[in-house]
């Protein structure tokens, strides 16, 4: 298996088994990105203490660059704080699938990133 | 009849990128046959220089190859008259014209009628009329994914100025009956536009039958180099008009204060035109005309015979298609889903509704899946966004077929769907 074969791996099992899928009763905070060219939507649900994210789930539908990434970035930011989920950049979001994916579906890939930071800044949690 | 498994001996991209490329996407765009690129390096080399103005021998050489890439053009679609082409950009540019030069004459209150499987180029040049109280209505479909006339009939009123319908959808491939629309309209005493961009390339074309006042279409979707297109224009009905775009070339007298115009054509066509796209145009007129449009038409049938037989066969779970089941009313465009996602709005939340992990391949990554295995298909809304919601769709998936297609290539691209659902199955 190459490289490419085994990040493509990884992105379909996060596609086909999302961890954190589902919904959080009572959120601190919930809200939901929407493409409308392609159809891609990712909905966030937080639970926020002491400017940590104590919990994340997200739902969603779409392809499985959109969906594997939003898998794969509620891993990466459960228990961190608020300041380090608003200052992940694009970049690391592309690295972090680490597929060559044309412009077109890096929008995919950062569709769940853009609705994580919304949600955080909707609660009041963005950069003064 | 050709020989249609050689085709592909005549585009060196085949040649170029190899047995294992399969181009599903010429409803988008066509490839070049070699006669075609030559035309464009012959021009450049030997007769390049601009047209209608020079004295020179080299000009009028230039002026007498446009001159006659119309005659061309017009012959190919039973123009009378080449007087009555104007060459543009694409059928986007044609279009636009039409919006401009005919909705100056419009007020607050008429009507155009459209089709809901119009692309975005029939509907966005009409909407901006909408500022000065023009109202668009829309014909239905029925469930076969047919134009519903009645609805059409419907839709018509005595306010009704225009009627501008595709004569091919680009997403269904339904071939809409433009002759019998082409009479309700004109009983109605409106002008009645055809958006030719699907159809010209792929049938017998004859305005003249058709009773069209316009048509537009594109050069590159039929074996031409981008960035030349036609509008067919009655010619009583050109002349009345006013020009889309000032500059050179479209005026008699220029003074400080007024100027006249040229005559129809040169009247739409401001600016040193695309005199080698004409040109390129011209001979891949003469590619198709060689090849028979009949012929051309049934192969486009024939393909898409291959594909509902070979649709039934794979049996690919969750499969969805859209358009006409008769070949005989259905161009050579087949538009699909793995599992629908339907359109949303945002003011919903996926949580409320119960969405939950389905049996959906998204067309994003059946195009992707399929490049990887060579076969090129386009995925989205297609500029058609008002159709793919009216299907309750968000996009598509969609192979288009042409003269260099073979039943090989509908093979690959069910072969590779079938690999695309086990891919992605969860």
């Amino acid at each position: 298996m190459t490289d490419e074969e085994e990040r493509m791996e990884v992105l379909l099992d996060h596609y086909r088994s999302p961890h954190n899928y589902g919904k959080i009763e009572n959120p601190t905070a919930e809200l939901m990105e929407y493409n409308p060219v392609c159809g891609d939507t990712v909905q966030i649900f937080l639970i926020v203490e002491n400017r940590k994210i104590r919990e994340i789930k997200f739902m969603g539908r779409g392809c499985s660059v959109s969906q594997g990434s939003a898998s794969m970035l509620t891993d990466l930011v459960g228990g961190k704080t608020v300041d380090e989920a608003m200052s992940i950049a694009p970049e690391q979001i592309v690295d972090m699938i680490g597929l060559p994916l044309g412009p077109s579906r890096e929008k995919c890939a950062l569709l769940p990133l853009n609705a994580l930071q919304k949600c955080l800044k909707k609660a009041g949690f963005g950069k003064v | 009849m050709p020989f249609w498994e050689r085709i592909k001996e005549d585009f060196p991209i085949f040649h170029n990128l190899g047995e294992n490329f399969t181009y599903l996407d010429s409803a988008a765009t066509s490839q070049k046959p070699y006669s075609v690129i030559n035309a464009l390096s012959d021009f450049y080399s030997r007769h390049n220089s601009n047209v209608h103005r020079g004295i020179y021998r080299l000009s009028e050489e230039a002026t007498d190859l446009y001159g006659r890439s119309r005659e061309n053009v017009s012959r190919f679609i039973g123009s009378s008259d080449p007087r009555q082409i104007v060459f543009v950009r694409n059928t986007t540019e044609a279009l636009n014209l039409l919006a401009y030069s005919l909705g100056h004459d419009l007020v607050e209150g008429d009507e155009i009628l459209l089709t809901i499987m119009e692309h975005h180029s029939n509907i966005v040049p009409w909407q901006f009329l909408q500022e000065k109280g023009v109202r668009i209505k829309y014909a239905d479909i029925r469930e076969d994914g047919t134009l519903d006339m009645d609805d059409l009939a419907s839709k018509i009123s005595p306010r009704t100025k225009i009627v501008s319908v595709t004569h091919v959808s680009n997403v269904l491939g339904t071939i809409n009956p433009v002759a019998e629309i082409g009479r309700i309209a004109h009983d109605n005493g409106s002008i009645f536009i055809v958006d030719g961009a699907q159809s010209v390339p792929h049938m017998p074309v004859d305005v003249g039958r058709i009773g069209c006042d316009f048509m537009a279409f594109s050069g590159h979707k039929m074996l031409g180099p981008t960035g030349i297109g036609c509008l067919y224009g009655r010619i009583d009905l050109l002349e009345k008009m006013r020009p889309f775009m000032g500059g050179g070339e479209m005026i008699r007298e220029v003074y400080t204060d007024h100027s006249t115009w040229a005559d129809v054509p040169e009247k739409f066509e401001a600016g040193t035109p695309d005199i080698a796209g004409a040109i390129g145009l011209s001979a891949a007129v003469d590619y198709l005309r060689n090849l028979g449009m009949e012929n051309v038409r049934d192969h486009g049938r024939e393909l898409m015979r291959i594909t509902f037989s070979l649709e039934s066969e794979a049996g690919i779970p969750g499969l969805i298609s859209y358009g006409p089941r008769n070949p005989d009313i259905r161009g050579p465009v087949y538009a699909f889903n793995i599992g629908s996602i339907h359109p949303m709005s945002v003011e919903e939340s996926l949580a409320d509704r119960g969405v939950g992990l389905g049996t959906v391949v998204h067309p994003h990554d059946v195009a992707s899946t399929l490049d990887g295995k060579g076969v090129a298909v386009r995925s989205g809304h297609h500029c058609a966004m008002p159709l793919t919601h009216r299907i309750n769709a968000v996009a598509t998936s969609r192979a288009s077929y042409y003269i260099y297609n073979t039943p090989e290539d509908v093979r690959r691209l069910f072969h590779s769907l079938e690999h695309t659902v086990k891919v992605y199955s969860r």
